[in-house]
């Protein structure tokens, strides 16, 4: 793997936070807190990680694939997406409204290059992802699965049926990753319903667990890196990744309050003056 | 006089199990998965001879419904294997979100459904997994009538693409459908009759012809159809035997809310009104017992059909 060019990654990361604000602000509705919090995630994965081909192919046969389990953070990915070229950005600006490809949770119906399933209705990504990583292991593709989850999410049962799934049947190409902001929309995940030991718990479970800053480009890059040595080695693997929710716009840092509310103007300018706009807006 | 008799009985699980076994034969894109419900679902043949192909997935059906989707997306053909009401009302969003609105080409097949599973009691008898199947859009849905028929209809489903549900059941059945060819969406006109039309589905469309000879000894000829496939529903086929008898009677082993009634009397009041009585369960749960006396306990026996078909009848 070449070694990223930490500038324009960083540039990307910028941009990537002005689209999201910019896209919820548009049509006042829409998750940018998970989204800002996940940027760094994103661009790594995007822009150096992932082996993967704008030109969508839905089979995705021969390449890295991956899924957005907790999907109402789509301006993240739409964003990603479009910058990494799998759409014009001139479409952003349709995010969430009537007739647009970009639904408010990520859908295939609507036949957006880079989406594989439905997500939104939270816990179902990391079976989904276990079965791609299954399909590719019958048909000798060695690329890698990547699935990414919320942590309040980790409340859903379903989590848990594919985490067993997947350490039994020993689905080691598997790279999940869980967005570990400790809040959701009611409130700080250990006050609405504790995850107490997450990492213990994916450690019983069976799988290989790494640890991480989410919101340090170099340190998401390392371990992703450091994640993808781990595979093929009969564990799936995870990322406990810590990120801030609302990262990058400091009004919006750490409270669950933007979970799932659009900026009015005033914020919304104080947030763009936070925001360089680095590689042209939509 | 029965212009069908039926030759031996067998569980239309079993024709799921053999269908899926020559399916894994003819194409090595089809995969199977089962919760912990392998003997039940008869899907050992496969597994057998399949084994880098088959997943077992414990009892877990929502994962198996995500992992089924995630396995189609490389082009493989997942069937899922467990009880109708594990299969649907269990893990209805699931099915609804990864498989259905994402467009997946997964066949969600599901034994043990309705009253006949019998002894297990009303937690395990879903009556409600076609009204659920066929709201969601884009799914098939298919209800066959017998052992040789639910082998044919998991074949028709190996090149069918999209998702699709397939419904059937635990007792010993009349196979009488041998000879019979079968097509997704076309109904099937097993006897041709003048005075009313019995529609009917799974294990009811032997019950329905048992009800045509005994009309026939009242000097009464009913056109027996089996609608096997729910959804798409064959309106032309329905609308013509309407036309021609002009009263119905469906017959199905599920609530008369949301089943094969319900489409019927649909697609009748937009483009036929006319006189309709349902076989059904009415709007109640199941219990403990033998499938035979609870078919006759809940009104779904013959000569409850021969009674609906004296009313619509009448009502012409």
């Amino acid at each position: 793997m070449t070694s990223p060019d930490k500038a324009s990654l960083q540039k990307l990361c910028t941009q990537i936070r002005r689209d999201i604000v910019r896209m919820v602000y548009n049509c006042q509705s829409g998750h940018p807190g998970g989204s800002l919090g996940c940027t760094e995630f994103f661009v790594a994965l995007y822009f150096h990680i992932l082996k993967h081909n704008p030109a969508f192919s839905m089979s995705g046969k021969g390449e890295d694939l991956f899924f957005l389990s907790n999907g109402h953070i789509s301006p993240v990915w739409y964003a990603t997406l479009a910058r990494a070229g799998y759409f014009d950005i001139k479409e952003l600006s349709t995010f969430r409204k009537i007739n647009s490809r970009l639904q408010g949770h990520p859908a295939t119906h609507e036949h957006l290059p880079g989406v594989r399933v439905a997500s939104g209705s939270l816990g179902q990504g990391l079976s989904v992802a276990v079965g791609a990583a299954l399909a590719k292991k019958l048909d000798g593709d060695d690329r890698t699965v990547f699935v990414l989850m919320g942590d309040g999410e980790q409340q859903e049962g379903q989590v848990w049926e594919a985490s067993m799934f997947a350490a039994h049947n020993k689905v080691d190409n598997l790279i999940a990753t869980i967005d570990y902001n400790g809040q959701q929309i009611d409130g700080p995940v250990d006050s609405v319903l504790s995850l107490l030991d997450l990492k213990a718990k994916w450690i019983a479970f069976g799988w290989d667990v790494l640890e991480c800053n989410g919101n340090n480009l170099e340190e998401i890059i390392s371990t992703l890196e450091k994640a993808k040595t781990r595979t093929g080695k009969g564990k799936p693997v995870l990322i406990l990744m810590t990120t801030v929710m609302g990262y990058g716009v400091d009004f919006m840092m750490g409270s669950h309050k933007w979970h799932g509310v659009a900026p009015n103007e005033e914020e919304y300018n104080i947030a763009m003056a936070q925001l360089e706009e680095t590689l042209g807006d939509f | 006089m029965t212009r069908f008799t039926a030759t031996e009985k067998k569980d239309t699980r079993s024709g799921f199990g053999a269908g899926l076994h020559e399916l894994g034969k003819k194409n090595p894109q089809v995969v199977a998965l089962c919760a912990d419900l392998l003997g039940s679902l008869k899907m050992d043949a496969f597994k057998k001879d399949f084994p880098e192909r088959f997943f077992q997935v414990g009892i877990a059906e929502a994962n198996m419904m995500g992992i089924a989707a995630g396995l189609s997306i490389g082009g493989k053909i997942p069937f899922t294997g467990t009880f109708a009401n594990f299969s649907t009302g269990r893990v209805y969003d699931q099915i609804r979100q990864s498989i259905a609105y994402s467009g997946k080409n997964v066949k969600i097949c599901a034994s043990h459904a309705g009253l006949t599973l019998g002894e297990d009691g009303a937690t395990h008898q879903i009556l409600e997994d076609i009204g659920l199947m066929k709201m969601l859009p884009g799914m098939t849905v298919i209800v066959p009538c017998d052992y040789h028929q639910t082998k044919q209809a998991t074949l028709a489903l190996g090149s069918h693409k999209g998702p699709a549900y397939l419904r059937f059941g635990r007792p010993a059945w009349p196979i009488f459908t041998t000879d019979r060819p079968f097509t997704i969406g076309k109904a099937d006109r097993m006897i041709e009759g003048k005075d009313v039309s019995i529609f009917a589905c799974g294990h009811m469309v032997w019950q329905a012809i048992e009800a045509e000879s005994m009309l026939a000894e009242k000097g009464i000829h009913a056109e027996v159809i089996n609608i096997h496939t729910i959804k798409p529903l064959d309106v032309e086929t329905i609308l013509a035997s309407a036309e021609k008898t002009r009263c119905v009677v469906t017959c199905e082993e599920h609530q008369v809310n949301g089943g094969l009634g319900d489409s019927i009397a649909q697609i009748l009041g937009r483009f036929r009104p006319t006189p309709l009585e349902m076989v059904a369960v009415q709007d109640s749960f199941g219990e403990s017992g033998k499938p035979l006396d609870l078919l006759k306990k809940y009104g779904l026996a013959p000569e409850n059909i021969v009674d609906a078909a004296m009313k619509a009848i009448a009502r012409k």
